[in-house]
């Protein structure tokens, strides 16, 4: 170990020096380009001959203030709406991938069902499965079917999510190296076993930023179960919008559901960049 | 089906009836038909008859047994009042059959007025003439025929109903007076609703009476339409006679109207037809 206080070099000095001078410029660069951009577009914007329509329609201060409330009310079954989808999708998504999957042939009846529900899925617009469980499913009177609305929706958004999802899962799993299962079976372990402490752990790192990714649109999709009937955040909004011929309470609920994915998406951002620096420094 | 619009302008309605009526005037002949609006001096399709239009077939409760001429349903009777009103014989007013859709388009008319639950627009305005309106919708709440609330005789007995409207309706602003413990649930459009009744999710689905006719009549099975209550808030649907654009007969059929309200003529036949035969009463 040096003890002593090391001398840094000239060179090393002018380099450092260097570095700051440049860091200094960068950020100004930054600084004036993006003051320049956001002032260019906030002129054009004010200046467009419809914005003090826009203003008074869209956002108006006092339209805010008074919808405020009802949005908050109905924005709290958004939320209730997502969390427990989403504490559905997570399993049935990976049933479905490890389904598919998976080689045995005894499974075939099984991976062709998962395929069918993934495609039908995957290849319905969400507004019409919502339509078509919200309104159909309870037209059926089967025994043991749910008529509450809420979990009507759960169900619709379960069935469209647990499709993208599935295939996000899956493609994860497919993008493990294959030499990582053999290394499990020649170690002893089961199939099973291999699947589920080697493969699944690399394959849902991989697949993390796509699957945050489809539980931000889930949080947004919620918003289709209005056309049930449920008031969640939107349909408050445009009730409030129908009554008072303006706009404004849309935008607020617009906020709200910005204000809920915006922070998900910085986490999703930094995880991708821990798992980068991980797989750069391993 | 008679769509309404909620962005008209309201038509005023003179709906306060005077306090103490005058005493009937046995000879009141000459004075309703005086001035302009003398039978003799009306610019009318054919001269001394009053020629009106309606739909064919003609639904009830607005008429009865497909016959205009009976005098019978809401507005059967309300034509015949008017028709007295401005100097008719009932054996003057004769019937002529013109498709709803084709009534408020621009152009000629062969009618003089014609009655067939047509909402005041503005849109329509621009093409055609309206009355005063003749009606105002109430609201009306249709259940189960087999449920609790089939028994409901006040707003108070939906108390814990689960009521649901077509958002943007004056029927979602009016279900506030009803006092439902649970928030309504609100649909795109009246179709949606409908299937969210069929299906159980809302015990009372709150519609304007006429459209609560229909339903009740040819969208759902094993409805009723429970009771009616006029709204608070909110501008209602509102029926007025349609005349040809401009037409010299606009202002003597208001007046007729304006008379009938005045002296809770129209109130009575409205009671009549739409609430007691029609087995809609009002709910307190």
């Amino acid at each position: 170990m040096i003890n002593e206080q090391s001398t840094v070099s000239a060179r090393q000095l002018e380099r450092l020096a260097y570095r700051r001078k440049r860091t200094i410029r960068r950020a100004s660069v930054g600084a004036l380009s993006t003051l320049l951009v956001f002032a260019l577009l906030t002129w054009v914007v004010v200046n467009a001959p419809g914005w003090s329509r826009v203003q008074a329609t869209f956002f108006n201060a006092n339209h805010a203030k008074d919808s405020l409330p009802f949005i908050w009310d109905a924005f709290w079954l958004n939320i209730r709406l997502f969390m427990v989808t989403e504490l559905l999708v997570l399993p049935l998504a990976l049933l479905i991938a490890v389904v598919r999957v998976v080689p045995s042939p005894a499974m075939l009846p099984f991976k062709i069902l998962a395929a069918a529900y993934t495609d039908i899925f995957r290849g319905t617009p969400t507004l019409l499965v919502v339509l078509l469980i919200g309104f159909g499913l309870p037209a059926l009177r089967l025994a043991g079917i749910p008529t509450s609305l809420f979990w009507l929706g759960v169900i619709a958004l379960t069935l469209s999510y647990g499709a993208y999802v599935a295939e996000a899962l899956r493609a994860g799993i497919l993008s493990v190296h294959p030499t990582q299962w053999a290394s499990g079976r020649a170690l002893g372990m089961s199939y099973g076993q291999t699947l589920r402490k080697l493969i699944l752990p690399q394959a849902v790192r991989r697949v993390m930023p796509p699957l945050i990714n489809d539980f931000v649109s889930l949080q947004k999709d919620t918003a289709l179960l209005s056309t049930i009937g449920l008031v969640e955040a939107l349909r408050a909004a445009s009730v409030y919008q129908a009554e008072t011929f303006n706009f404004t309470s849309l935008a607020v609920a617009a906020l709200f559901f910005i204000a809920l994915t915006v922070p998900i998406a910085r986490v999703t951002d930094w995880m991708s960049l821990r798992a980068m620096r991980r797989q750069v420094g391993g | 089906m008679k769509k309404t619009l909620w962005a008209v302008p309201a038509v005023l309605t003179l709906m306060l009836a005077s306090a103490c009526a005058p005493a009937d005037d046995k000879s009141d002949d000459t004075d309703k038909a005086s001035g302009d609006c003398a039978v003799e001096s009306l610019a009318l399709q054919t001269s001394g008859k009053l020629t009106v239009a309606t739909d064919d077939p003609a639904y009830e409760p607005w008429f009865a047994d497909n016959d205009p001429s009976n005098g019978k349903g809401f507005e059967s009777a309300v034509t015949y009042a008017i028709a007295e009103e401005m100097g008719f014989d009932a054996s003057d007013v004769v019937w002529t059959k013109v498709p709803f859709n084709t009534s408020y388009q621009p152009g000629e008319k062969a009618f003089d007025f014609d009655i067939n639950q047509i909402s005041i627009t503005k849109e329509r305005r621009e093409a055609v003439d309206f009355s005063e309106p003749y009606y105002t919708a109430a609201q009306a709440i249709i259940v189960k025929a087999d449920s609790k609330f089939a028994k409901a005789t006040s707003l108070a007995d939906f108390e814990d109903a689960q009521l649901g409207a077509q958002i943007g309706t004056t029927s979602l602003k009016a279900i506030g007076q009803v006092g439902a413990a649970k928030d309504a649930l609100v649909y795109d459009d009246t179709t949606k609703a409908a299937a969210a009744f069929e299906n159980g999710n809302i015990d009372g689905f709150v519609a304007d009476l006429p459209s609560a006719f229909y339903l009740t009549a040819v969208e759902l099975d094993n409805a009723v339409i429970v009771g009616q209550f006029a709204p608070e808030t909110g501008e209602p649907e509102q029926f007025g006679l349609l005349l040809e654009k401009g037409s010299k007969l606009t202002g003597c059929v208001d007046k007729a109207i304006k008379t009938l309200k005045d002296n809770g003529e129209l109130a009575k036949i409205e009671a009549k037809w739409l609430s007691e035969s029609a087995n809609a009463p009002v709910l307190k």
